[in-house]
């Protein structure tokens, strides 16, 4: 008896001549199904990508294909300068986040997991806890503290929130696990110090889990609104998303440049979305399972 | 010094030189404001003016806000239809993924490509979408097959469900994966026991696969919880002109701290609201574990 017996797979049906069964009819149907859903899900960012490339006379009509596609809208956005800014903006903050999340958080966690230390277990719980701690709760005295220390409207502002999380902690803490204290006893003996232990010898076979660490850090930054929405002032410090949102606020702004912009604010992380897609996919697996 | 200590004693050092960082960190940007947070929510303060202990002021008056019940009922409505919709969805969508071979990867990504958007844009594409004739999508749509415009974002009844709609269609994705996850790591020789005795797939689903998804579910039930609890990106957008609108219909908890705190600057109100929050999280994700992981 074999596996596919057991769960019978369209991929064999479709390749055989005949169908053998009725329920191979099933089968079809089942595929046909969960095709049309995946394209109902993907509608509303195909919507947005076509109307950004449209003509404002058929943004209302419900054509997925524009008549003559063209790139105007992006040439009009950007060339008023704030798209432009708000880019920068965000791509620099995601991408220093991610540094900062991928050395620490993998610093911390295999501290926690490979050193034996009075403390220890004081400190997971306490890092740990603080998952349960909402952003929300935090944003006023995030704010208070950046007033008074003048954080407000600047990079620094935005990022120190993040520059470590405890959800990263614990997943590269699970990681860790998979590496043999044989491998850090061996180092230590070839007289490697604690740091080149970590960096050179534990890092790389984690490597999975730092691109997916790395990924969701960026994707978790490249579209945070509610802190950034606080903490900036001046429409040249914006990330994509609160300037999006003040963007297609004003008055008369017509829809197909909000949709640019969308676009514009979307497109990158597809685009690391279809080049990773198997960290990524692994990625929230192991989240999942294991965080 | 370092040479004369014992291997044990240089690894005690070394661990806390790699946690010294991360330690002034946790403890400058996650604990001190914590506490800051519970104490301001005692206090009187416009953040410009001088703070006064105030006692429990903030909370009574919180708790004889009509604004505050409603809020705290929109939050709820969130929770109560986000997430059990979503599970329900992501499941069927993730129990019949799992067992199609052709194009699956194809399939899955087309699934989960709306988790790699920002909600932001996402919130204004809908937007779009719901907007009357003639500039609505959905709309449009609707008019072209002659039925009457729906009034999507207008009406207090149903703005609720249409800003809703885009969250729970942004996070499938990401449960579908897990949920796929959860039934690959379901043994095989379950199934063909089960085929054995000639058992019918319903009794095997629920027989089988639903109690050994226990802890998958448990996972998604409590993490979706926790985001719909906390909606905000979404109404904010969906409703700038006039934020949790029509009539407060739409505004949930995160967006009344918002307002509190950065259009009314009342710090030590909007701080109460925030405490209030992390209580409801609190309770709602124990009682969650408490529920699932018993039954």
């Amino acid at each position: 008896m074999t596996a596919t017996e057991i769960r019978p797979t369209t991929d064999a049906l479709l390749k055989t001549e005949a169908p053998k069964k009725p329920a191979n009819m099933g089968q079809i149907l089942r595929w046909m199904l969960l095709f049309l859903g995946g394209v109902a899900m993907v509608m509303p960012i195909a919507y947005m990508i076509s109307t950004s490339l449209k003509w404002p006379h058929e943004v209302y009509n419900l054509k997925l294909i524009p008549d003559e596609p063209h790139i105007e809208n992006y040439t009009y956005v950007l060339e008023d300068g704030r798209f432009y800014w708000w880019f920068v903006n965000s791509m620099i903050i995601a991408v220093i986040t991610t540094i900062c999340n991928v050395i620490f958080d993998s610093l911390v966690g295999y501290t926690l997991c490979k050193f034996r230390f009075p403390g220890r277990y004081i400190v997971f719980i306490a890092i740990l806890s603080t998952l349960m701690i909402p952003t929300e709760m935090l944003v006023i005295p995030w704010y208070l503290m950046s007033q008074q220390f003048g954080w407000l409207d600047t990079y620094w502002g935005i990022m120190f929130p993040g520059l470590m999380t405890a959800f990263g902690t614990f997943l590269m803490k699970q990681f860790f696990e998979t590496v043999p204290d044989d491998f850090i006893e061996a180092a230590r003996i070839d007289g490697l110090n604690e740091l080149q232990i970590w960096w050179t010898v534990a890092m790389p076979l984690v490597k999975p889990a730092l691109a997916a660490l790395a990924i969701f850090v960026f994707l978790g930054n490249w579209t945070a609104f509610i802190w950034p929405l606080i903490v900036t002032n001046s429409v040249e410090m914006y990330t994509l998303p609160v300037g999006l949102s003040s963007f297609g606020d004003e008055a008369d702004v017509a829809w197909e440049l909000i949709m640019t912009g969308a676009a514009i604010s979307t497109i990158p992380t597809l685009i690391v979305f279809l080049i990773f897609q198997r960290y990524i996919i692994q990625g929230v697996v192991m989240a999942g399972l294991k965080g | 010094m370092y040479r004369n200590l014992t291997i044990r004693q240089k690894q005690i050092v070394w661990a806390w030189a790699f946690l010294a960082i991360p330690i002034l960190f946790y403890s400058v940007i996650r604990f001190y404001p914590t506490g800051n947070a519970i104490l301001i929510s005692f206090q009187d303060w416009n953040l410009l003016g001088d703070r006064t202990w105030t006692g429990f002021d903030n909370y009574q008056k919180l708790f004889g806000d009509p604004v505050f019940w409603k809020v705290f009922k929109n939050t709820f409505v969130y929770l109560l239809i986000g997430t059990p919709l979503s599970l329900i969805i992501s499941f069927v969508i993730a129990y019949h993924l799992d067992q199609v071979r052709f194009m699956h990867g194809f399939l899955r990504m087309l699934y989960f490509l709306p988790f790699m958007t920002s909600a932001v844009a996402m919130a204004w594409v809908w937007r779009w979408f719901y907007q009357p004739v003639p500039v609505g999508l959905f709309n449009n749509a609707l008019a072209g097959i002659g039925i009457p415009q729906f009034p999507f974002l207008q009406s207090t009844t149903w703005a609720l469900p249409s800003v809703l709609a885009p969250a729970v269609w942004a996070g499938l994705g990401f449960q579908v994966i897990i949920f796929m996850a959860g039934l690959r790591a379901i043994p095989r020789s379950y199934y063909e026991a089960a085929r054995i005795d000639g058992v019918s797939w319903w009794t095997v689903l629920w027989e089988i696969t639903l109690p050994l998804l226990k802890p998958t579910i448990v996972f998604i039930v409590v993490f979706s919880s926790i985001g719909f609890l906390r909606i905000f990106d979404h109404v904010f957008n969906m409703t700038t002109n006039n934020p949790g609108g029509p009539l407060n219909s739409t505004k949930p908890l995160v967006l009344m701290i918002y307002e509190t705190a950065f259009s009314a600057f009342d710090m030590g109100y909007a701080a109460a609201q925030t405490v209030v929050l992390f209580l409801v999280l609190l309770v709602v994700s124990l009682i969650q574990l408490r529920i699932l992981r018993d039954s």
